[in-house]
């Protein structure tokens, strides 16, 4: 599985208050949320996404609530993989069980900037930035992992 | 290899005699949580999948909370899909508006949840629960979903920090003001994916609700859990409380830890947190140069019985200071109702405050003390990130209780000390 997309660039620490804010949270409809992804650190974001497109974050990205609303509206925006230097916990589990592909790679955090091509290779986590030409090994994820991932999420992996 | 106290209970609820850091595993729960804003997801999450009945009605939880009573039409909309799912499974423990409180103050206080639980919630701060000796951590809608499903849960085994607590805390300084300081020291993700295990003779001077606000906010150094050790106040606070029978774990002697550190609790000054991370902390006497617009006292994590003691023995026969909004909110019906009983409500009415019934509301920017751009609010809650209680351009400053009543009092950032 690959994904090639253009690159929104964020710093340390996004966290999901910015990512959905809470006056938002009054649904569970993933479209409405997906409306106001990322809007209260980049109000632009939406309306400049396109499908596809990649988000890099510096450290903990995802940090604070639990909201699932979170990664669902980043997938549902259209954004087709997250790539940071580390994701906080919970955010890390809800994107595997939803089925967002997140890659941790701290090189590749640094190194990418705002607006560069890049693609991912999901299986072998190899990020290349086809701008730069440079690229960065990510951590694989271990089988337990990917075989959520390749279920097509965590629902679907306890049902089978 | 020994194991630390968060290790021997996951490795006792996935059925396994030794678990090692990074082992992933497959763990029975005790209790699953969910508020109103995560489980309207995972009931959708439980029907797309297939599954029309619950692993037991008994040990699953659905409290409103967040935005209740309800704000709006849409939030209204949600707390009856989850009454509907709570009615059509039986689920014994939820809790609507006349019963509820907000989550984490509520499921200790009714003894839901024990020492020796494995537990997960949809709500971040489930990590509370870490004061009574339990295995619990947040999660998303998805694990919760999966969780009422199956009762299980998978978990990565987390390395720890170990937290020797020495002295005893000054009567101003509480357990909001040590987990400030420690969150100060370590940063926002200084404990990314770890446990954080408390322990030394600091811990016996703390009581139960310090605990609570304590291991609250380990999630805000990006922590899995929290956890103390089971001692007197543990088992005092259980006793005639708990309604299952409880377990102790301890560490191993030999149990390996990634760091530890080690806190004076005599050193302890009242703690605040600038905007807009957690870690930003400074001393309060530092604040004189911010003047505020409100003070918010409650959330699950100081919204408790001290909580609301501290807060009235600075506020009781004084007054807010003009311009000042105070906003002052019980936990649970029960500690709502013993302020009443106690007078404090009327003491903290005639200084000028406002109570409110049990709510989220204000922590999270939801309702009941939203910030207009440029205000500054001294929160007794968890979060400080950009627009968190509002506007994006408004200010929260986190503080414990006797500081937010001592700044409402001044209205600016002040130190209890010198009320």
């Amino acid at each position: 599985m690959e994904a090639t997309g253009f690159v929104h660039k964020y710093p340390d620490n996004v966290d999901t208050d910015v990512i959905i804010p809470a006056r938002y949270l009054n649904t569970p409809d993933a479209k409405e949320l997906a409306a106001h992804c990322m809007e209260d650190i980049d109000p632009e974001f939406i309306h400049k996404v396109q499908k596809g497109d990649i988000i890099v974050g510096g450290a903990n990205f995802g940090c604070g609530s639990s909201r699932e609303h979170a990664p669902l509206a980043i997938k549902t925006a259209g954004v087709s993989c997250v790539i940071a230097a580390t994701f906080a916990r919970i955010f890390y589990r809800n994107s595997i069980n939803i089925g967002l592909p997140i890659l941790e790679c701290p090189a590749a955090s640094a190194a990418i900037q705002n607006g560069d091509k890049v693609k991912v290779d999901f299986d072998t986590g190899v990020i290349t930035d086809e701008t730069t030409g440079e690229t960065f090994q990510a951590q694989p994820f271990p089988p337990f992992i990917q075989n959520i991932i390749q279920a097509g999420g965590l629902m679907n992996s306890i049902a089978e | 290899m020994g194991m630390t106290m968060t290790q021997k209970i996951l490795a006792a609820h996935a059925g396994l005699e030794t678990v090692e850091a990074g082992q992933l595993i497959n763990a029975s729960l005790d209790e699953v949580l969910g508020n109103d804003i995560t489980t309207p997801v995972a009931i959708n999450e439980f029907k797309k999948a297939g599954f029309d009945k619950v692993f037991d009605n008994t040990r699953i939880n659905i409290v409103l909370d967040h935005f209740v009573p309800n704000k709006d039409i849409k939030a209204a909309e949600q707390s009856k899909q989850c009454r509907d799912f709570a009615n059509a499974h039986g689920i014994v423990n939820f809790f609507d508006v006349g019963e509820m409180g907000i989550e984490h103050a509520l499921l200790p206080e009714k003894g839901i949840v024990t020492a020796g639980d494995c537990i997960i919630g949809a709500d971040s701060h489930t990590c509370t629960y870490g004061a009574l000796g339990a295995f619990s951590t947040g999660v998303g809608s998805t694990d919760m979903a999966a969780g009422m499903a199956t009762g299980k849960c998978w978990f990565k085994v987390p390395a720890a920090i170990r937290i020797v607590l020495t002295g005893a805390l000054h009567p101003a300084v509480s357990g909001k003001d040590l987990i400030l300081h420690i969150i100060g020291k370590i940063g926002v993700d200084g404990a990314l994916y770890k446990s954080m295990e408390f322990t030394g003779p600091g811990v016996a001077s703390l009581s139960m609700d310090d605990r609570l606000s304590v291991c609250n906010m380990a999630v805000e150094a990006g922590a899995k859990n929290g956890i103390f050790p089971v001692d007197e106040v543990t088992v005092a606070y259980l006793t005639g409380r708990s309604q299952r029978p409880w377990t102790v774990y301890e560490a191993d002697e030999d149990a390996v830890y990634d760091e530890t550190i080690e806190i004076c609790l005599d050193e302890l000054e009242p703690t605040v947190s600038w905007p807009h991370l957690p870690e930003n902390t400074k001393p309060a006497s530092q604040g004189k140069e911010i003047k505020i617009d409100q003070v918010v006292i409650g959330s699950c994590t100081n919204g408790r019985l001290e909580d609301m003691e501290a807060a009235w023995k600075i506020l009781k026969g004084k007054h807010v200071a003009k311009g000042v909004r105070a906003i002052i909110i019980p936990a649970t019906m029960a500690i709502y109702r013993e302020c009443l009983v106690r007078g404090w409500t009327t003491d903290f009415v005639d200084a000028g405050c406002v109570v409110s019934t049990p709510t989220c509301g204000p922590c999270l920017g939801g309702y009941m003390g939203i910030l207009a751009e440029g205000e500054r609010c001294v929160s007794t809650t968890n979060r400080n990130f950009v627009g968190r209680m509002g506007h994006v351009k408004s200010e929260v400053y986190l503080a414990s209780p006797a500081t937010a009543a001592a700044s409402a009092l001044t209205g600016y950032i002040t130190d209890p000390r010198t009320i």
